[in-house]
C-alpha cells in the first residue's frame, strides 16, 4: 500500500474534474462582462472591454429582477411543502409494513417518469379551473409531482440508516411520537434533510416547461424571462450570460448553508 | 424497504396520506386527462370521436419513433455508463472535512443550479470553434470538431454536456452516503489490513447501495426525458442524430398539434420508462443484497 501515491492520484483526478466543471461556467462569467460585439467577433480569454452594463440591465429592469423574486417564492413554497409532507411518509416507509407499502413507494417514483410535456395541457386546464393560473402556488404545486417522490426516496434512505432501537428506547422513555420525531429523530437525519431540501430546491429552480406554461405576468419565473432573449431576433448573449450567472447565486447560497449537513453525515447506521 | 423485520402497522398510512394527496392531485388527474385524449380524435373542443386503440397502433408502427427510441436507449446507457462510475470516483476523491470540502462541494454543485435552457446556451457558445473555449481548444489540438455539422461530434457534445451537467448529482448523493459510514468500519478494516480496493468493495459500495439506487434511477429516467439541453444546443440535428424521444414527442404534439396521437405516444413513452425502471430497480435490489448475505 502506498497511501501518499494513492492520495495524489485522487487529488489529481479531483483537480482535473474541477477544471472540467468550472470551465464552461468561467466562459459564461467571462461573457457576462463582455459586450455582445466582443462575444461574437473575437476569441478572448478575458473581457478586453470590461463592462457592468449587462448586470445593470438586469438590476434596473423590473421584468428581469422580478423573475428572480417570483422564482424564489415558488421554489421556497415548493421545497417547504415537499420536505414537510415527505418526512412523515418516509418515516412510515422506513419503519412499518402496511397494505401496499412497496407498491405505493415505487408508484411515487413513477410520477417522475412522465415527460413534463405530457402534463402541460392537463395542468393548464386544471389550474385554470381552480383559478390558480399565473400564481406562485400553481408552479409550486405543479412541481410537487417530481419533488415529493424524490424527497420521500432520499429521506427513506437516510432514515433506514438509523437503528430502530432508538425509536423503541424513546417510546419506552415516554416520548410521544411528535416529540420523539422532532427532538431525537430529526437531528439524526439532518444530512438527509439537507440533501433532500437541496435537490427539491434545485429541480424546482431549473424547471422550465411547467413554470413557463403556468405563468404569464405576475409569477413569471426567471427561466422563462431568459427564453425571451433567445427568441428575440438578435440574441442578446451578454445579458443572457449575466442572467445565467445570477441564477447560480441563490443555489450556491443554499448549498453553502446545507454543506455541513451533507458533509458531516451522522454517527451511526447505513444509508 | 426490503427489511422484513419491520412491524405491520396499518396506521402508517396516515403518515403517507399527505404525500398521497399531494401527488394524486398533481399526477393522477392530469394522467387521466391524457388517457382520455389518447382514445379520441379531437377535431375541435366540441367535436370528439372515440377511436379506441387506433392512435396506439399508429404510434407503434411509426418508423421514426423506432429510430428515436433506439437513439434514446443508446444515449441513456452511455449516460449511466459514464456518470455513475465517474460520480462514485468523484465522491471518493472529495475531501471529507475542512474548508476544502466546503469549497469543492459548492463548485461541484454549481452546474446543477443552472437552468436547463441556459446550459444549452452556454455549451452552444462554448463548443463553437471561433468564439468558444472548448471548440477552439479542440481545433487547436488538431481535431476537426464541428458540433453543428458532424453527427458524431453533435452526439458526443450532448453526452459531454450531460456528463458535465449531471455527474454532480451522482457525486453529491454518494458523498452524503460515504460521510454516513461510521469510522468503526474503517478501523476494523485497518486492523484486518484490508486494501483500499477491499474497503471500497466490501464496505463503501454496499453502504452506498441505497443512494446509488436513487442515483441510477434518477439519471436513467431524467436522461430518458432529456429535452431542453439538446433542443437548445443542436435542435435535434444534424439530421436527426440528437433527436431523442422527448423531442420527437414535442414535434408531434406542438408541431402538428395532434392531441390524440401525442397522448397515445406519451402513454407508450411513460410505459417504456416505467418498465425499464422497474427492471433496473429489481435488478439493483438483488445485486445489492447477494454479496451482503455472503459477507455476513
Amino acid at each position: 500500500m502506498n497511501p501518499t501515491g494513492r492520495f495524489q492520484k485522487r487529488t489529481l483526478f479531483l483537480i482535473a474534474y474541477l477544471v472540467f466543471a468550472i470551465l464552461p461556467i468561467y466562459w459564461m462569467v467571462n461573457m457576462s462582462f463582455k459586450t455582445n460585439n466582443e462575444i461574437l467577433s473575437s476569441f478572448t480569454f478575458w473581457p478586453q472591454d470590461f463592462t457592468w452594463d449587462n448586470y445593470r440591465t438586469i438590476f434596473t429592469d423590473p421584468s428581469w429582477y422580478s423573475g428572480y423574486i417570483n422564482s424564489l417564492i415558488y421554489v421556497a413554497i415548493n421545497t417547504v411543502i415537499s420536505v414537510t409532507v415527505a418526512l412523515p411518509a418516509a418515516y412510515a416507509f422506513s419503519r412499518y409494513r402496511f397494505l401496499g407499502d412497496k407498491h405505493v413507494f415505487f408508484w411515487l417514483l413513477t410520477n417522475r417518469m412522465t415527460p413534463p410535456a405530457v402534463f402541460l395541457l392537463p395542468f393548464f386546464q386544471l389550474y385554470t379551473t381552480l383559478g390558480l393560473m399565473d400564481t406562485h402556488w400553481a408552479v409550486a404545486l405543479a412541481h410537487l409531482v417530481f419533488n415529493v417522490p424524490l424527497a420521500v426516496w432520499i429521506l427513506e434512505g437516510f432514515m433506514s440508516g438509523v437503528p430502530r432501537e432508538i425509536d423503541e428506547t424513546a417510546y419506552i422513555d415516554g416520548y410521544s411520537f411528535p416529540r420523539f420525531f422532532l427532538t431525537i429523530f430529526l437531528p439524526l437525519i439532518k444530512a438527509g434533510v439537507g440533501v433532500a431540501a437541496f435537490f427539491c430546491f434545485m429541480f424546482s429552480w431549473v424547471e422550465l416547461l411547467l413554470a413557463r406554461t403556468l405563468t404569464s405576468v405576475n409569477a413569471k419565473p426567471i427561466v422563462a424571462t431568459m427564453t425571451r432573449t433567445v427568441s428575440a431576433s438578435g440574441m442578446d448573449w451578454a445579458v443572457l450570460a449575466a442572467a445565467g450567472v445570477l441564477t447560480i447565486v441563490p443555489g450556491a447560497i443554499v448549498i453553502w448553508f446545507v454543506r455541513h449537513y451533507i458533509a458531516k453525515g451522522f454517527a451511526m447506521g447505513r444509508v | 424497504m426490503n427489511d422484513e423485520l419491520k412491524p405491520v402497522n396499518q396506521k402508517a398510512w396516515l403518515l403517507v396520506l399527505p404525500v398521497f394527496v399531494c401527488v394524486a392531485f398533481s399526477a393522477i388527474l392530469p394522467l387521466m386527462t391524457v388517457v382520455n385524449y389518447s382514445v379520441q380524435d379531437i377535431i375541435s373542443p366540441e367535436r370528439r370521436v372515440f377511436v379506441g386503440t387506433e392512435w396506439f397502433a399508429m404510434v407503434m408502427r411509426d418508423e421514426e419513433l423506432h429510430g428515436a427510441l433506439l437513439r434514446q436507449l443508446g444515449f441513456s446507457m452511455a449516460v449511466l455508463a459514464v456518470e455513475i462510475p465517474l460520480g462514485i470516483l468523484l465522491a471518493l476523491s472529495m475531501p471529507a472535512q475542512g474548508w476544502k470540502a466546503s469549497a469543492v462541494l459548492v463548485i461541484v454543485a454549481l452546474s446543477l443550479l443552472i437552468p436547463w435552457n441556459v446550459v444549452g446556451t452556454i455549451w452552444q457558445i462554448y463548443g463553437r470553434t471561433d468564439i468558444g473555449l472548448l471548440g477552439a481548444a479542440l481545433q487547436w489540438l488538431g481535431f476537426d470538431y464541428n458540433y453543428t455539422g458532424d453527427a458524431t461530434d453533435a452526439w458526443l457534445t450532448v453526452l459531454v454536456m450531460d456528463v458535465w451537467h449531471w455527474t454532480p448529482l451522482v457525486a453529491l448523493l454518494c458523498y452524503a452516503g460515504l460521510r454516513s459510514i461510521p469510522d468503526a468500519y474503517y478501523q476494523a478494516a485497518r486492523i484486518d489490513g484490508a486494501s483500499k480496493f477491499a474497503v471500497f468493495r466490501y464496505i463503501q459500495l454496499p453502504k452506498l447501495r441505497g443512494v446509488l439506487m436513487i442515483a441510477v434511477l434518477l439519471r436513467f429516467m431524467d436522461s430518458f426525458m432529456i429535452y431542453t439541453e439538446p433542443f437548445v444546443l443542436t435542435g435535434g440535428g444534424p439530421g436527426n442524430a440528437t433527436t431523442f424521444l422527448s423531442q420527437y414527442l414535442t414535434q408531434k404534439a406542438v408541431g402538428q398539434f395532434d392531441l390524440g396521437p401525442a397522448a397515445a405516444f406519451s402513454l407508450i413513452y411513460f410505459l417504456i420508462i416505467l418498465l425499464l425502471c422497474f427492471i433496473l430497480y429489481n435488478w439493483m435490489q438483488r445485486v445489492g443484497t447477494t454479496p451482503k448475505e455472503g459477507g455476513q
